[in-house]
């Protein structure tokens, strides 16, 4: 770890790069629905898109995973419904996820 | 730049639902979203070793990934990224490959909207600086549920961002030993999270047919396309699903 401080201009110009086209699609959003005016039907669009977004990342996520991660999920959103305590629902899916995986 | 230009568009915009003012940009809302992140970042963190990891692997030292993960902060851009470059991929093509990973942004910071827009540009425009998947989602959830707080944001994205960079600097320096994010559970705080919001999302029966919409185009999109483009083509798929049925 000679070197641990080193400043690459390189590898800088890439961090840079990455940064700006990051901050830009972070903010694009926003700012983009900003400039059009929405109609009564695009707003009813974007009032679903926090659930679609959320459903989009979850679906495959499951499919991919096996039976700790079902059975977690199935204990966190009974955790989730019964209590709406995020950081129970968070301890009970991460704690059965470990817990089945090492009995499957 | 978007100062004026937000200002004139508050009065022509005619809005339904969480409008009507209110929003706040506190202290008090940095606090709450800093303290309710905590956990939330504690599983990101896992990732933010990993990245160090990798990012030692293809050579950075350690100021250049603790800079990139204080200027970037966007976990799955960054791994990909960082694996390009140590392939040799020309600059702009890795940029560009970044910009495709995080287009999934452009609908999250859509979807923020109609809070963000009572803020003023520079409280908005400064916050979302710090989205990343968790704290966004954590903040929707909030807002949803009639939360006035327009700075949770701010204050989930700060603690995932200093847990994000002391994260990479552990992966880089003492990665071996701390082993995977498996290990620990970590690789499910994700899953457990997007699952706890949306219970909290869910609105009934209006629901069910563009969260099928988004579920379903997902898996197959997950089945065809490379990378996370089937977040962006689920979610609007579900989006357009609600917009067909609107009467």
């Amino acid at each position: 770890m000679s070197n641990a401080l080193a400043l690459d201009p390189t590898v800088v110009a890439l961090i840079v790069g990455m940064a700006a086209v990051t901050y830009a699609t972070k903010a694009g959003g926003l700012w983009l629905v900003g400039r059009i005016d929405l109609s009564e039907r695009a707003e009813a669009g974007l009032d679903v898109l926090p659930g679609a977004v959320v459903v989009a990342f979850i679906a495959p996520a499951l499919a991919d995973g096996g039976v700790p991660e079902w059975v977690a999920a199935g204990a966190t959103v009974a955790v989730a419904h019964k209590t709406g305590s995020l950081l129970l629902s968070l301890g009970v899916g991460v704690g059965t996820v470990l817990a089945v995986r090492s009995v499957v | 730049m978007a100062e004026a230009e937000s200002a004139t568009e508050r009065s022509v915009e005619t809005d339904t639902e969480p409008d009507d003012g209110g929003m706040t940009f506190t202290f008090a809302g940095v606090r709450e979203g800093f303290i309710t992140g905590f956990p939330v970042a504690v599983g990101v963190a896992g990732y933010g070793v990993v990245f160090g990891v990798i990012a030692d692997q293809a050579g950075l030292s350690v100021a250049e990934a603790a800079l990139m993960s204080a200027t970037v902060l966007a976990g799955a851009a960054q791994l990909i990224g960082v694996e390009l470059w140590a392939d040799s991929v020309p600059m702009a093509t890795v940029v560009a490959t970044v910009g495709i990973v995080n287009l999934r942004y452009l609908l999250m910071g859509a979807a923020l909207r109609p809070w963000f827009r009572q803020l003023s540009p520079r409280a908005a425009y400064g916050s979302v600086f710090f989205t990343a998947d968790e704290n966004w989602a954590l903040t929707i959830g909030k807002l949803r549920s009639g939360s006035k707080r327009g700075a949770f944001l701010l204050g989930s994205g700060l603690v995932l961002w200093l847990l994000w960079i002391v994260a990479t600097v552990l992966g880089v320096t003492a990665g071996d030993f701390l082993g995977t994010p498996e290990q620990y559970g970590l690789d499910y705080v994700l899953t457990a999270l997007f699952l706890t919001l949306a219970v909290g999302l869910w609105q009934g029966r209006e629901s069910i047919r563009p969260w099928l919409a988004a579920a379903g185009v997902a898996l197959v999109a997950n089945a065809v396309l490379p990378g996370e483009w089937y977040v962006i083509v689920g979610a609007l798929a579900g989006a357009v699903v609600r917009m067909v049925s609107y009467e």
